[in-house]
């Protein structure tokens, strides 16, 4: 890499020659290593779903989550330090509360993407603080139906029908190009989550991965919950069958 | 005119004014040497209010009742207001008091709902939860001599146990099997211990919808500030339902033997 | 002056991601004497090994109470540890008296890795140079969690941190199966097995040396009716010491109960 020795890359307040900030660019490698993570905006509602890489089987499953709830109706998954997932989805609930304080009324996901890209772009305007070392991916159902989007550590956010973050974000874009998004119902939007997952994860270079999902839509009654444990058994045993025919 | 409602129909206090001889802004002492002569005043009275809820247990959980009037003053002002309301899936509050103090409660709690939801951990908060923050809460405000001017009763059920207790606007707190505030707690309380005190485990849900229908009436009929258009609240295992509106069956040909009320002419 | 160039301090990425001064900060936690903890249906136990700086010095405190219902054992700095635990007390206290309620035992473990995350994203700090293995007991049933300065936690059946850690680990992962349904005995002499594994050649575990931390109904071993976090030290731990199996018979071949299972060819 030729930024490496420069001395323009020790610093988010420094820009390089030709106007790069090599921090900004570090920290998109720390989210490309981690596992994958995608969203998907469907006709009436939005899932999430991750790769959750298990690094020790001594974990207990389903216990260590990296989906997360930030108020009823809005959830988030992040790709890259889970630490500063977390971080960021503390703010978020901030946010959304003071929201709810103000206006009596719930947040749109898109008031809360954009208070959440102000707040990570910051982290990229000083040498004091580092920026945050993740992909965001929030989804949610409000007032103006589902919506779904991604923050980047730049503090850059975008609106998606299907978003895809991490590892395995390529091959799972294309995956989600395939697909009529906004003609799929919720509960099918959950079978092919669950099939893209077990379609980008690498069996050859991974350790064992375990799929986590929520959802949100109408069947849920607007609240972001995880995806019930039947629905979530059909998926992951369909997924598993798709990647045999696949194979 | 005066325009604080609970100074309407009682006697001026004649010790400057006997009979009102004075517009206000001309009354002797009506104002103080400077702006801090007399400190930083406070809530000193509600403003809009409610007037009682009864909570009773039974067999199968707690039942409470509220009507729906919200009073200025004696003027039955607001008539279709709802005082019971929800709090997660295994509580409900009740209020009598300030109601503008208690849409502040309700929305305090509503919050720590949103926080406790959000935490999707296995973990939620029950009336007995709920009743103790709501009591620090209480008890705080009252320190700041700056009350929350209600008083509350929280009924609940989890895990299989019934929970109702009250708290009010000092921050006092107690349970009982049968709780009722306000008027309630005079002309109510009395029926509803009679009726459910030693039966609590044996009570049926219609016995108890019966116990508070009787003692919603006697309320009506003797609380001037009392509306007959009330919810009842119901928590079981099952989790909260709050009825429609509903109204019990009055007569008041009696009044006509009433003197001074009816047609008699002296 | 140091090793690479993106290893001064916790604002710089490295150019592949990495945050050095945050696994440095993990190294740290390599350098204290380890700890172990285990979770069944009914108890979370903790183990752990004191050292002593000689003859003439006490050895040094490796747990600490932080409520009725929790506890922690520790490996890195403990000056660290007691800054973090003191404020594990003071979240557990904020519970108990805003709501009567013993806090959950995930949202305190959640708690000191946020506190520890500001630490790993902001110049002039440095991260905490401090492991837990935090037990605890709460309405969802008996838990163990590790923290780590990263601002990482997770939920465990069974977990090692510290010097030689990596040795327990093996023992864990090859028995952590029957750790759900073991009697509380059972369960700490699996913990003992599996702490005596990251010892040095010549030394063994003694009254001295070793504390054992347990939330949940009490053994017959034990003088207490208590359920809460306790820790045993001294000639308390003496009947537990006696049942381990020596060691010759013990590490390589397993004692019998714990079968070698199918499990065992997905480890690496």
């Amino acid at each position: 890499m030729t930024s490496i020795g420069t001395g323009y890359d020790l610093s988010a307040s420094t820009y390089s020659p030709d106007g790069r900030i090599f921090q900004v660019e570090y920290a998109n490698k720390a989210v490309e290593n981690s596992g994958t993570a995608i969203g998907l905006r469907v006709k009436d509602g939005v899932v999430l779903a991750v790769e959750k890489l298990v690094h020790s089987k001594l974990l207990i499953p389903e216990a260590n989550r990296r989906i997360q709830t930030l108020d009823r109706h809005i959830g988030l998954t992040t790709a890259g330090l889970l630490a500063d997932g977390r971080q960021l989805a503390n703010r978020a609930r901030e946010e959304s509360s003071n929201f709810r304080d103000s206006f009596k009324s719930p947040a749109t996901v898109k008031y809360i993407a954009d208070r959440l890209g102000s707040y990570v772009q910051v982290y990229t305007l000083y040498s004091s603080v580092r920026p945050f070392g993740i992909s965001t991916i929030i989804g949610g159902v409000d007032q103006d139906g589902p919506s779904l989007f991604i923050i980047e550590p730049s503090g850059v956010f975008f609106g998606y029908h299907g978003a895809a973050v991490g590892k395995g974000r390529q091959l799972a874009k294309t995956e989600l190009e395939k697909l009529k998004l906004s003609e799929l119902s919720t509960r099918q939007a959950v079978i092919e989550a669950a099939r893209i997952i077990y379609l980008v994860h690498d069996d050859s270079k991974e350790k064992e991965f375990e799929l986590e999902m929520s959802w949100i839509g109408d069947e849920t009654n607007g609240l972001h919950v995880p995806v019930p444990k039947a629905l979530f058994a059909e998926a992951e045993q369909k997924a598993k069958a798709a990647l045999e025919d696949f194979e | 005119m005066d325009h604080f409602p609970t100074n309407w129909g009682r006697p001026r206090n004649d010790a400057f004014d006997a009979y009102g001889t004075y517009p206000i802004a001309q009354r002797q002492n009506n104002h103080g040497n400077d702006a801090f002569a007399e400190g930083v005043q406070h809530t000193q009275q509600p403003i809009v209010t409610g007037t009682s809820v009864l909570a009773i247990k039974y067999k199968d959980g707690i039942m409470m009742a509220a009507d729906n009037l919200a009073s200025y003053g004696s003027l039955a002002r607001f008539k279709d207001v709802q005082r019971l309301h929800p709090v997660g899936n295994n509580t409900v509050i009740g209020a009598g008091g300030d109601m503008s103090d208690f849409q502040y409660i309700q929305a305090l709690l509503d919050e720590l709902m949103v926080e406790e939801f959000t935490e999707q951990d296995g973990h939620s908060l029950g009336p007995s939860e709920i009743h103790e923050y709501l009591s620090h809460v209480m008890y705080a405000r009252r320190s700041k001599i700056n009350p929350l001017w209600n008083s509350l009763i929280v009924g609940g059920f989890k895990d299989g146990k019934r929970f109702l207790s009250y708290v009010d606007l000092l921050g006092t707190t107690y349970s009982a099997s049968t709780l009722a505030t306000g008027y309630g707690s005079y002309i109510a309380q009395p029926l509803l211990r009679k009726a459910v005190e030693g039966n609590e485990d044996t009570l049926t849900e219609d016995e108890a919808v019966k116990i508070l229908e009787t003692s919603m009436k006697v309320l009506f009929y003797r609380d001037a500030r009392s509306l007959n258009k009330y919810q009842i609240a119901r928590i079981t295992a099952d989790g909260v339902s709050i009825s429609e509106s509903r109204s019990a069956e009055t007569s008041w040909s009696f009044a006509e033997d009433i003197r001074g009320y009816g047609a008699q002419t002296q | 002056m140091f090793r690479n160039t993106y290893d001064s301090d916790n604002t710089v990425f490295s150019p592949q991601g990495r945050l050095h001064q945050v696994e440095y900060a993990l190294e740290a936690v390599k350098q204290g004497s380890a700890a172990v903890g285990l979770r069944s249906k009914t108890h979370s136990i903790l183990l752990a090994l004191k050292r002593s700086t000689g003859e003439l010095a006490s050895y040094q405190q490796k747990m600490f109470r932080i409520d009725d219902h929790v506890g922690i054992a520790i490996a890195g700095l403990t000056s660290d540890a007691r800054v973090l635990s003191n404020f594990m007390r003071q979240q557990a206290m904020s519970s108990k008296m805003a709501f009567n309620r013993p806090v959950p035992v995930n949202r305190l473990v959640s708690a000191i890795a946020d506190k520890a995350q500001v630490n790993t994203q902001e110049y002039g700090r440095r991260p905490y140079g401090v492991g837990f293995l935090v037990i605890g007991q709460d309405q969802t049933g008996p838990h163990l969690y590790e923290f780590s300065p990263s601002g990482n936690s997770y939920e465990y059946y069974a977990m090692s941190i510290g010097a030689r850690s990596q040795s327990a680990k093996t023992y864990l992962e090859k028995h952590y199966e029957s750790f759900a349904d073991s009697s509380l005995e059972d369960l700490i002499k699996h913990g003992l097995h599996a702490l005596r594994e990251t010892l040095q050649q010549d030394k063994d575990l003694n009254v001295n040396n070793t504390s054992i931390g347990i939330v949940g109904p009490p053994s017959s071993f034990e003088k207490t009716s208590s359920v809460s976090f306790r820790i045993l030290e001294g000639d308390a731990i003496q009947p537990f010491l006696d049942t381990m199996v020596p060691k010759e018979i013990s590490a390589p071949a397993a004692p019998a109960p714990a079968a070698a299972n199918e499990d065992v060819q997905m480890a690496e």
